[in-house]
């Protein structure tokens, strides 16, 4: 493989700018130092926020197939995301949640190709 | 800096993150397998993941620079995928105005969605109160210090291991598991979970839009309906 000749200034560039829109997208409203507030009603909107943006995320993650809801039941998602569930009820454990997760979907995802 | 490195509060940030740490891991190695796989030569992908910090941008950018698009067309989508971290930066906005530029950017720069959300669980609100700003920033520092650490180095290794590792064998599914977890653990009242329920469906709902702004459509329809279910104030005006 020819990687280093692969490397061009337009991508490297490409890749700085992206950098930097990582840091104005989210350090957006740090940027003025203007005393400023966001009204009331936003304010507590925004404690529904993170649990939102946390289910939108991932719920398409685990039902969709390029852009359509899954429509079998032989997919390893499904089954890893009830174990995950079972045992975060059970124990509360995050890294429990990942790790019985994983071993329900790898054996059905790799070994069945679910 | 040193007292927020050496505050209860930064230790606890660490082990809050080290227990989702697994998922964001897996999920970096296989942004690090994609970035390989996608043609970035080796010295770029080291510096896509060193620099970026940004995997869902980054997964959305790669195709792109593969085909050659134009540079703002690229920026332009880094920045729409990344547009629910503009409303992040408006909720976290009074926790961080107290410092000075380079540090509020640099909290900015580490916001990523478990940052954010692991922060906000710990502390539901900003404080004026020196010694409470102080247990935030520790936190915030012990939070995003893991967080980077296992983003960044697990995306060398996924670069390093590219041709060993299959991307069908969904490693990366782990990623989402742990997000998972962090998501039951946020379901704390009825609304909360209807916030879930809602922008889960909203999402799968309007997932053909482009730029993945059927995240932002579904968190703003989640914090609409959660605002109109929420017991109405009552006001000495409307009860005479």
């Amino acid at each position: 493989m020819n990687s280093l000749a692969g490397t061009d200034w337009w991508t490297v560039t490409t890749i700085l700018c992206m950098a930097l829109v990582t840091v104005v997208t989210r350090g957006f409203f740090f940027m003025s130092s203007k005393p400023w507030s966001l009204p009331g009603w936003a304010e507590r909107g925004l404690h529904y926020a993170p649990i939102a943006a946390l289910a939108a995320v991932i719920v398409p993650e685990m039902v969709m197939t390029q852009g359509h809801l899954i429509s079998t039941f032989k997919d390893a998602r499904v089954y890893a995301v009830a174990a995950g569930l079972a045992w975060f009820y059970w124990r509360r454990g995050m890294f429990g949640t990942i790790v019985a997760g994983m071993a329900v979907y790898l054996p059905l995802h790799i070994g069945l190709n679910w | 800096m040193s007292p927020i490195f050496r505050h209860p509060e930064f230790k606890l940030g660490m082990r809050d993150m080290s227990s989702v740490a697994p998922g964001i891991a897996s999920w970096g190695l296989m942004t690090g397998v994609a970035m390989v796989k996608s043609g970035l030569s080796l010295p770029e992908a080291v510096l896509m993941g060193l620099t970026v910090f940004a995997g869902s941008s980054q997964l959305a950018a790669m195709p792109l620079i593969a085909a050659g698009a134009p540079m703002w067309v690229i920026l332009a989508t880094a920045f729409c995928v990344n547009l629910r971290f503009v409303v992040f930066s408006a909720h976290l906005r009074p926790y961080v105005m107290h410092l000075p530029l380079w540090r509020r950017m640099l909290s900015g720069y580490m916001t990523a969605d478990l940052s954010y959300v692991l922060f906000t669980r710990r502390y539901p609100q900003a404080s004026s109160d020196a010694t409470v700003r102080l247990a935030q920033e520790a936190y915030w520092a012990g939070n995003s210090a893991v967080n980077w650490a296992s983003w960044t180095f697990s995306s060398l290794l996924g670069i390093v291991l590219a041709n060993a590792i299959p991307p069908a064998w969904g490693l990366g599914f782990a990623g989402i598991l742990a997000l998972l977890g962090v998501l039951c653990s946020l379901i704390t009242d009825k609304l909360r979970a209807v916030s879930a329920g809602v922008a889960g469906a909203a999402a799968v709902a309007a997932f053909a839009l482009p730029l993945k702004l059927n995240i932002l459509v579904a968190i703003a329809a989640a914090v609409a309906i959660c605002m109109m279910l929420e017991k109405p104030k009552i006001s000495p005006v409307a009860n005479p």
